[in-house]
Order: structure tokens, then C-alpha cells, then sequence
């Protein structure tokens, strides 16, 4: 069984230790799941109240409480297909596919979990088609177990396009559905997803498997780890200015700066982008802020999707922003006007700052570009980047002056700490 | 009470022909790359007939106008 305080998610899989299903069981415990449709709705419904007690909210960047998300589902009564989102678009992000690879039974249990408490007879996985990683690890663990114990439920795996904004859940359930890979226009709220006739419910691999977690041991359980009102233990990806890059699971609510000390940072931490991409840049003064949304609240940050880029004296943050906000635009869908001539146009601006090239108010072009981009496309997507630059231009402040000044900053030439895959080709959307 | 509405824009059906902003200039301003930007989240009782007529004149059917929720859906 596993400790209380020590892993969950990744419970014996040290030293990069794949579970098969005999393993998985041996650490995990058996999954306990209604006997029959009579037994189900009581389930579902205690289901949800111990999901409430966990404190559980959603890993894959939005933060929502899981006990809202799946409450609404259950008492909604629709015919629903389960999808289970792997696609980890994030570059800094490896969490989803450490877990898939590692311990892919906790998301096939989860898998399972949801598809009793929505009477779904249907589970499809979402892997980015570059990921055989994951992938591989996922059909041997559903090989490995079977059809799920002859209760008709159909598992199965698609690989819709590596793309930033593919496993944005409308581009996500698009695909599924027969479309392209890009996000669809929902005006209502809360958006109505569907694959055929029926309902998707979308989630999370990593929420996927604290559910199985959370199914087994109760929501008490489970809150023991945790801070204030947000339960458990949490993936992180860690990269940037430190010595070993890595996945780490850590308990909600550890100080930022303890969370970075895994990963050994090199030199003094000057500046973290938290979230993702798309997420928020605090400063050093963050770093005793416990990692969590009430805890980050007050520095501005979020957990997001739990990417932590950490940025040191020797790179140039300026540049680095730039380069991310360049990186961004080509990984824009192109289907909205204020993202595909916006994000450019921001990029645009950010290189002639930081190539220290000042002519013609550059600082004011770019702050209108900011303030009319946010808020006008069909994801969330050219928002992200908004918030990730306003955020990036305050916590480097300093250097974005003396960029401004045509001074360029000490630290000009600078190898860049991020991880940026090439993304300047063809964009493949099926 | 009269019910409010509000004015929405696919971003998606969207192509920046700029005849909303032509035939409804006090609704509608456009970004510099010709893109429309709404200037208030409701429709003002006054410019509901324009609004209307926009929204049946937008060449990509992009328009539409919903009753407003409180507070305002966020600026599209």
C-alpha cells in the first residue's frame, strides 16, 4: 500500500519503474467500482461527495474543482463519452506522459471510474500522435488488463496532431468527433462538448488518476496532503536554470522555492513562469509562497498545468520572453484574425526589444497590441500569451528598461534556458 | 422590462471584411489589422435596429446577437 506522506501518483515507480497490472495492484489495491446499474447512482452520487472532501481540482491547467465538474455531469443524466486528455501540448510540460508511462493503470483505473459515474459505455485516450512513449504504455496496460471486466465498456486510443492548442479540449473532442484538430467557437457557458450524439467529459490524465486514488482511499484520504481548500499531491515539470530537469510529485501547498530545490537550480532563481507557456512570470519574492492557487494568489501565479521554468542572472529574460511569445504565435490555429496577425505582431514587437531597437515608441506599440489581443479568439489561446508577456515584462522590468535605453542588458548573447521544439514547418491540424 | 442584448462575433466565421464597423460604426471599431472590436458588451435600446441590421448584413455570418447575461459575457 502506499504511505500516506510519501508519493501516490507515482508511487513505486522509482528509478523509472514501469507498473504492470500485477504491480499496479500489488501498490495500489484493488479498484472498487459499483456491481451493477442499481448499485451506481448511490455510487456516483458518494462519489462526488468524497471528491468534495478531497479538495481535488483539475490538473490540466484550468484549476476547476472536479466535484463541480463531475457533480454537473452525473445530475445531467446525458448519454456521455469519457475522453481522457494525454496530449500534454506544453513543451515544459511532462507530467501526463511520465504518468502514462510509468503508471498508466492509475489513469486506466480513473478511466474506469468516470465511466461508471456517467454510465458511459465508451473511454477514448488522446495521445499526441509524436508521443509512442506514452502511447505504447497505455496499449500494453490495456492489453495487460483486458477489456475492462466484461462490463461492455470499450477503451480505446487516438493520436490526434502533437500541436500546442490539439489537447485544448474543443480541438480535442473536434478531432474525436471527425474534425480537425483546432478549437471550435462555443458562445454559450458552460460549452456544450459532443462526439456523435453524445456528451464528452472531458478530463485530465493526472485528475484522471488521483480520481482512482480518491475511489479507493476516500476524500479524507486524500486531503491529508494539501493546502487550505485544494487536496493531494500534485505533478510538477521542472526545467530551465537548473542542474536536473525532471517530473516530481509534491504535496500541494510546498513553498515554490522548496519545489525548485529538486531540481537543483543553478545560480539565483530572478525570475519563474509558472503554469505553462501560457501561464504567469512571478519574481524571486514567490518563492516562499506556498504552490497552490490560494497560495500564489498574492504573487499573481496559478499552478496551471504545473510547468515551473525557472530563470537565473545568466539569461537574458527579455530575449526569453521573445522567444516564447514568438514560439506561441506559430503554434496559433490560425483560425481567428486577432491571433494570427496579433501574436506575430506582439512577437514582432518583443524582438526589437530585445534587440535594444527603440525607434518609433516600440514600448507603446507594444503595450496596445497587449491591451486589444486578449480576449477576442475562439480558445483561450492569445490569451495566454498576453498574460505570460505583461507578466514576463514586469517581473523583468529592469531589463526590459534597459532594453528600451538601447543598452541591451548584461546578459546580451545569453544561451536560452527554454525548450522550444522546431514548430516552423507545415502545421498538420488532422 | 425590455430585455437587453448583446452583440457576439465568431472569431472563427470571421474574416475581417470591416461592414460591421461601416454600418455600425457606433457598435463597432476596427483593429489595425481590420478585425472587429466591440465597444460596449450591450446593445444600446437606440442602436438595436442597426445592430440587427449588421448582424444580417455581415458577409461570413459571423454576427449574432443573445440576450445579455449579468454581468456582460466577456468582450469578443
Amino acid at each position: 500500500m502506499t504511505e500516506p506522506n510519501g508519493p501516490r501518483l507515482l508511487a513505486g515507480t522509482a528509478g523509472g519503474h514501469r507498473l504492470d497490472f500485477a504491480e499496479h495492484v500489488a501498490t495500489h489495491g484493488s479498484l472498487p467500482l459499483p456491481a451493477d446499474r442499481r448499485e451506481s447512482g448511490p455510487w456516483a452520487k458518494d462519489l462526488v461527495a468524497q471528491i468534495g472532501l478531497s479538495g481535488l481540482i483539475g490538473r490540466g491547467g484550468g484549476g476547476f474543482p472536479t466535484a463541480i465538474k463531475l457533480g454537473g455531469a452525473v445530475e445531467g443524466r446525458h448519454r456521455t463519452t469519457v475522453v481522457i486528455d494525454v496530449m500534454e501540448g506544453e513543451p515544459a510540460a511532462q507530467k501526463d506522459s511520465v504518468l502514462a508511462a510509468f503508471s498508466p493503470h492509475l489513469i486506466l483505473d480513473g478511466a474506469e471510474v468516470l465511466a461508471a459515474a456517467l454510465s458511459a459505455k465508451e473511454v477514448k485516450i488522446a495521445v499526441a500522435a509524436d508521443n509512442p512513449a506514452a502511447k505504447g504504455s497505455l496499449e500494453a496496460a490495456l492489453a495487460e488488463r483486458g477489456q475492462p471486466r466484461g462490463r461492455g465498456l470499450d477503451m480505446s486510443i487516438g493520436t490526434p496532431p502533437g500541436r500546442y492548442v490539439a489537447g485544448e479540449e474543443s480541438a480535442l473532442v473536434h478531432w474525436l468527433d471527425g474534425g480537425d484538430s483546432r478549437p471550435t467557437y462555443r458562445p454559450s457557458k458552460p460549452a456544450v462538448l459532443t462526439i456523435g450524439r453524445r456528451r464528452a467529459y472531458v478530463e485530465n490524465a493526472e485528475t484522471t488518476a488521483a480520481l482512482a486514488l480518491i475511489a479507493r482511499h476516500g476524500g479524507a484520504a486524500y486531503a491529508a496532503q494539501g493546502w487550505e481548500r485544494t487536496g493531494g499531491t500534485a505533478l510538477v515539470t521542472i526545467s530551465g536554470a537548473v542542474d536536473s530537469p525532471g517530473v516530481h510529485e509534491v504535496a500541494v501547498g510546498t513553498p515554490l522555492g522548496q519545489i525548485i530545490a529538486l531540481s537543483q537550480p543553478t545560480g539565483t532563481p530572478t525570475g519563474i513562469l509558472l503554469g505553462g507557456y501560457g501561464g504567469t512570470f512571478v519574481g524571486p519574492e514567490a518563492l516562499t509562497s506556498p504552490w497552490s492557487p490560494e497560495g500564489l494568489r498574492p504573487v499573481g501565479g496559478a499552478p496551471g498545468a504545473g510547468v515551473i521554468i525557472v530563470f537565473n542572472e545568466s539569461s537574458c529574460g527579455v530575449t526569453e520572453i521573445s522567444r516564447i511569445a514568438d514560439w506561441m504565435a506559430r503554434e496559433s490555429a490560425g483560425q481567428c484574425g486577432p491571433c494570427v496577425f496579433g501574436l506575430p505582431a506582439l512577437a514582432e514587437d518583443l524582438a526589437l526589444v530585445a534587440l535594444g531597437r527603440n525607434k518609433g515608441r516600440i514600448d507603446v506599440r507594444l503595450h496596445a497590441h497587449l491591451d486589444i489581443i486578449a480576449g477576442r479568439g475562439a480558445c483561450a489561446h492569445p490569451d495566454g500569451v498576453v498574460r505570460m508577456v505583461r507578466t514576463g515584462l514586469s517581473v523583468f522590468r529592469k531589463d526590459v528598461a534597459a532594453h528600451l535605453e538601447g543598452r541591451r542588458c548584461s546578459c546580451a548573447g545569453a544561451p536560452s534556458v527554454l525548450t522550444l521544439p522546431d514548430n516552423a514547418g507545415e502545421l498538420a491540424w488532422r | 422590462m425590455a430585455v437587453k442584448l448583446e452583440l457576439r462575433i465568431d472569431p472563427v466565421a470571421c474574416d475581417g471584411y470591416g461592414h460591421c464597423a461601416e454600418v455600425a460604426p457606433e457598435l463597432f471599431s476596427l483593429d489595425e489589422w481590420g478585425y472587429p472590436i466591440l465597444r460596449s458588451g450591450q446593445v444600446p435600446t437606440a442602436l438595436v435596429a442597426v445592430a440587427k441590421l449588421a448582424v444580417k448584413q455581415c458577409p461570413r455570418k459571423a454576427l449574432s446577437l443573445a440576450t445579455a447575461v449579468d454581468p456582460p459575457a466577456r468582450r469578443r
